[in-house]
């Protein structure tokens, strides 16, 4: 019997364990993360919503404030890929079936039946009319375009101005999406700067920092917001407002990033290894940056992914309300703002996409924020 | 404990004051004073305005005086008098107009918070005893539908399914009978039978946030050295459950009132306006789009000083269920 | 040992099955504890110690379950209750949990329910098990309170634990523990978060309670000063199994097993000689990983080559009473592989 076969398992293990022993904490943070299948799929659904966002102009077959005086609340129509020509055979072409539509007398409003003799044929990555891609690129091409120009295709339908709720949908990803991001940048900056004197200072105006908090967190923010964005002229241009809005929800944002940036310094301060760092004799602002941020930025990634859906679900609340981002902008919330009447929804079902999109981005959002929150963790199983 | 109470009470006071504060400066925010404005409104109607009759509303707000003793005129009016200004846009006193819908704001909120407990408790407790159950997925999945759903959505989405399916619009508080009605018990009872889908509509996401609160604070407690002690003494598995691990695991729940009466209330105002609720949420959209700023002020400061109201007894309610809170 | 003991643990296996894999934090665990006697369970962290106490009240913790083997209780000489054969949630082991078997708990700070005054606690048991009258309870309570210690118990009464010091907790821990006048309280490690004055008060609060009442005691515990302290017979584990069993005496003074052996060398005596404290070497191997043969065998300082790596011993009787589970006295099987 050889003392191989004697001890089996410990054989094999040890090479494990090394590994484990070398990783680096963001290698550890990611092998952890990676257990955690929803939140993995949740990784890429963001990645793709944001790639959505800044390549909108180029995925977005039309304009998204263009009205079409003859397709007002048309129905989506289906992308078809096989084509069936003239002598009986059929190709492959990416294509939808035009409308004819009906004026009822009575009621007033546009019926749309497909009909099959209207093809309307769609180019992929087709020359179109020029335009900046991001503000800035100039760029001639789109991912789809009607090969012939006067034609136009909607895959979510229209609007009650006949504008592409496709189209809208993804320039409305652009804006949402970013509002989330910017909003949390600053109440991350507010949240780092304040929580991290009243955790690191302590005493009197730890007190005073912490009433604060408690104070904002108990007022309902809704109103609060509705009266700080009604204040905003109708007048001032769309990026301003824009800002303005990101400052708003950021004033009470911050609070809950401040109180875990608080919490995780007063935890920290008493470890031995700052303890350690202040005995060697390194300035206290070398430890912040050096030690303590450091050691909670998972944590931080965390907490700013969860803040995220909040903000968006607080500028679809207020532009819903008509009072955040207003048109020409086009958001999540100014498209669901369309939705606001019963009889526009009863008749143009698909107005609710926009809702759709809040949905996925929210809970892709949390479950992401939930798997980031757990890897950071190292301690817990 | 009275101690404790007075104390809360006592800290509760500066808040208020900055709640105050705000508000006034929400008044203040659109540009230009509202008398001017209003003026001039009036004038481009072909309305004449008495000058005198401007000039006495001018020394009453204080308007060409410095800021802040606008602010104490308006404030000290409110407090010492009631008296919260003027509509310019309905030309009443607000007061006369603000104490219902208040009154209903606050009925719709504390009875959704009332359900969201009465719902969320349960389903919690159900979810960390039987952790990775069949129910425990459901109401999990269920939660997370409810923190993504944007409440006004949700209404949205009912007002079209019930329309589109059942052929009936949702919304309200009141049928058409009761609306202008005085309150009796066949208005109470029309009211309730209104009030279900308001409530679940503003109660959907604070709930789902409760279930995981309650969930995940009794999934700790669990685990805890003395609920082994209190099994080994041989107490029947409910009644140690319901004696020792939940009322721990209650206090944060409770707790949470801090933050749920807020969302609630904040959801009252949005879900109201899409389901067109008789409570001060179209009110004080519509006033903020008119800027009608006195209305709108003195809704936003009674929504956050009865909320903050609210958060106090909730507070105090903590403090008698956890012998600890008090001694701190 | 003629006599019928009290409880007998015959191939006992506990396992935990956590998603790493399965612990068996008790690996055929098998030993009596005699009636109205001082049993002292020792052994280092992890060896499986507690896990005993607890599998025989049934409340081991999920994902642990006893898998094998017999916890029998003998609640008079000629009665027999097969304890493995119940619910954990029956009313019968429910009645056994507090009424016959106490238990007492290492942590006196975590143990006690936070938020109920500990007058509740300790009624709550007697109400369970004696079906007493609320008011009565509450005079036995008090009866308990003046008992184990407590001064002024009728205010104390009202108080909760974190009122409390840290004796003053274990005290009121031992009468939840003994409210019902069990005929076994097992005690885990009571003593290990106390200070030593009040870890001695302690102690001799339990050995009276036992005398008094003439109750066995099976005291978990890896301090062998206490063991010295208060032990009739002492049980060694290591990694989830029994490696001897011996009067207290024999422990101390001829062990047999390595390690036990090896344990006795690693305590400071009071006038020894000045050399080293010798510890043992190695660490105690990770539950995934146990040793093949004898479990001991990588740590022992006797082991012999080539017999101890691949054979699993037996516990083997001896003339006195004593039992051990080593080569070096003969008695073995085969290791199955």
């Amino acid at each position: 019997m050889t003392p191989d076969s004697a001890m089996p398992p410990e054989s094999t293990a040890p090479e494990g364990e090394k590994r484990i022993e070398v990783a680096g904490p963001w290698t550890l943070f990611w092998w952890k993360f990676r257990k955690h299948r929803v939140a993995l799929i949740s990784l890429w659904v963001i990645a793709a919503l944001y790639l959505v966002a800044i390549f909108a102009e180029f995925l977005a077959p039309f304009d998204p404030t263009e009205p079409n005086r003859r397709a007002i609340f048309a129905p989506p129509q289906r992308l078809h890929l096989i084509l069936p020509t003239d002598d009986g055979n059929w190709r492959f072409k990416l294509h939808v079936y035009g409308y004819d539509t009906e004026l009822d007398q009575e009621t007033l409003t546009r019926t749309f039946v497909e009909n099959r003799d209207k093809v309307v044929e769609i180019d992929l990555f087709a020359r179109t009319s020029p335009y900046l891609l991001a503000g800035f690129i100039p760029v001639r091409h789109r991912l789809m375009a009607p090969a012939n120009p006067r034609d136009s295709f909607f895959l979510l339908g229209t609007d009650r101005l006949g504008r592409d709720m496709f189209s809208r949908l993804i320039h409305g990803t652009r804006v949402s999406m970013s509002i989330g991001l910017v909003g949390v940048t600053l109440s991350l900056i507010l949240g780092i700067i304040i929580g991290g004197i009243s955790g690191y200072r302590g005493g009197t105006t730890d007190t005073l920092i912490q009433r604060l908090i408690e104070l904002l967190q108990s007022i309902p923010t809704i109103p609060l917001w509705m009266g700080l964005a009604a204040a905003i002229p109708l007048t001032w241009n769309p990026l301003t407002v824009y800002f303005l809005i990101t400052v708003i929800l950021s004033l009470v944002g911050w609070t809950s990033l401040a109180r875990e940036v608080r919490g995780k310094f007063m935890s920290l301060k008493n470890e031995d290894f700052i303890t350690a760092a202040r005995l060697d004799g390194i300035s206290e602002i070398n430890i912040i940056l050096g030690q303590m941020v450091p050691s909670f930025t998972s944590h931080i990634i965390a907490s700013v992914t969860l803040a995220i859906p909040l903000m968006i679900i607080s500028e679809t609340a207020l532009s819903f309300l008509g009072i955040g981002l207003r048109s020409p902008v086009v958001s999540w919330g100014v498209l669901l703002q369309e939705a606001q009447n019963i009889r526009s929804i009863v008749q143009a079902p698909w107005l609710f996409w926009p809702g759709a999109a809040v949905i996925v981005a929210v809970l892709a959002l949390n479950f992401l924020g939930d798997g980031l929150r757990d890897a950071a963790d190292p301690y817990a199983r | 404990m009275g101690a404790y109470i007075l104390r809360r009470i006592l800290f509760m006071i500066p808040s208020l004051i900055i709640i105050s504060m705000i508000s006034f400066m929400i008044i203040q925010l659109p540009p230009g004073d509202y008398l001017t404005s209003q003026i001039a409104k009036l004038a481009s109607s072909g309305e004449s305005i008495d000058s005198a009759q401007v000039a006495a509303l001018r020394s009453r707000y204080g308007l060409d005086e410095p800021m802040i003793v606008q602010y104490w005129k308006w404030i000290s009016n409110i407090v010492f008098a009631g008296d919260f200004g003027l509509s310019f846009e309905w030309n009443r006193p607000v007061s006369t107009m603000i104490w219902e819908r208040m009154g209903l704001t606050f009925a719709v909120s504390f009875i959704t918070l009332l359900f969201v407990w009465a719902v969320s408790l349960p389903i919690g407790i159900y979810s960390a005893v039987r952790q990775y159950s069949m129910g425990d997925y459901l109401f999990t999945f269920i939660g997370f539908i409810g923190l993504a759903v944007p409440n006004f959505l949700l209404a949205l989405v009912l007002m079209y399914f019930s329309f589109a399916f059942l052929g009936q619009s949702v919304g309200g508080l009141f049928s058409p009978e009761y609306i202008e009605a005085p309150w009796s018990w066949a208005k109470v009872h029309d009211f309730i039978g209104h009030l279900w889908i308001p409530v679940i509509v503003i109660g959907t996401s604070s709930m789902a946030a409760l279930i995981r609160v309650m969930r995940a604070n009794l999934l700790d407690e669990l685990n805890k050295p003395y609920v082994v002690t209190a099994r080994a003494k041989g107490l029947p598995e409910w009644q140690l459950l319901l004696g020792y691990p939940v009322r721990v695991a209650l206090n944060p729940f409770v707790s949470t009132v801090g933050w749920i009466l807020p969302s609630l209330v904040s959801g009252a105002v949005i879900v109201s306006v899409v389901l067109s609720l008789p409570t001060t949420g179209p009110m004080l959209l519509q006033s903020l789009l008119s800027q009608d700023m006195y209305l709108a002020g003195s809704i936003i400061l009674l929504l956050s000083v009865l909320t903050v109201v609210g958060t106090l007894i909730s507070d105090i309610l903590l403090a008698w269920l956890d012998p600890r809170v008090r001694y701190q | 040992m003629s006599e019928t003991p009290l409880i007998e643990l015959e191939g006992l296996r506990t396992h935990f099955f956590t998603d790493e894999g399965v612990v068996k934090a008790l690996d055929g665990v098998t030993f009596s504890v005699p009636r109205g006697r001082t049993l002292c369970v020792v052994g280092e962290s992890g060896c499986g110690k507690s896990v005993t106490g607890r599998s025989i009240l049934q409340i081991v913790d999920r994902p642990g379950r006893i898998v094998e083997g017999r916890i029998l209780y003998h609640p008079t000489p000629h009665e027999t209750i097969d304890i493995t054969a119940l619910r954990p949630m029956s009313r019968q082991m429910r009645t056994i949990r507090g009424g016959e078997i106490g238990m007492i708990f290492q942590e006196p700070m975590t143990s006690l329910g936070p938020i109920q005054t500990i007058g509740k606690q300790i009624s709550e048991t007697i109400r369970i098990h004696k079906g007493v009258s609320k008011a009565e309870a509450r005079n036995q309570t008090i009866e308990w309170l003046a008992r184990v210690g407590i001064p002024r118990p009728e205010t104390r009464l009202g108080a909760y634990p974190f009122e409390l010091s840290g004796g003053m907790r274990q005290r009121v821990m031992i009468a939840l523990g003994l409210c019902c006048r069990p005929k076994l309280l097992i005690a885990d490690e009571p003593t290990t978060a106390l200070d030593v004055t009040t870890q001695a008060v302690i102690l001799d609060l339990i050995r009276e309670l036992q005398e008094e009442m003439d109750m066995a005691v099976m005291f978990i515990t890896h301090d062998l000063g206490v063991v010295a302290q208060i032990a009739d017979d002492v049980v060694v584990m290591y990694l989830g199994r029994v490696a001897e069993r011996a009067g207290v005496e024999t422990i101390f003074d001829a062990p047999r097993h390595p390690y036990t052996r090896a344990l006795m060398r690693s305590i400071p005596r009071l006038g020894g000689s000045r050399e080293p404290l010798e510890a043992i070497r190695g660490m105690v191997p990770h539950p995934f990983r146990r040793p093949s043969g004898c479990s001991f065998h990588p740590r022992c300082p006797e082991v012999i080559a080539g017999r101890c790596e691949s054979l699993d011993p037996d516990l083997r009787e001896f003339g006195d009473g004593s039992q051990v589970r080593c080569l070096l006295y003969g008695s073995q099987t085969e290791a199955q592989q």
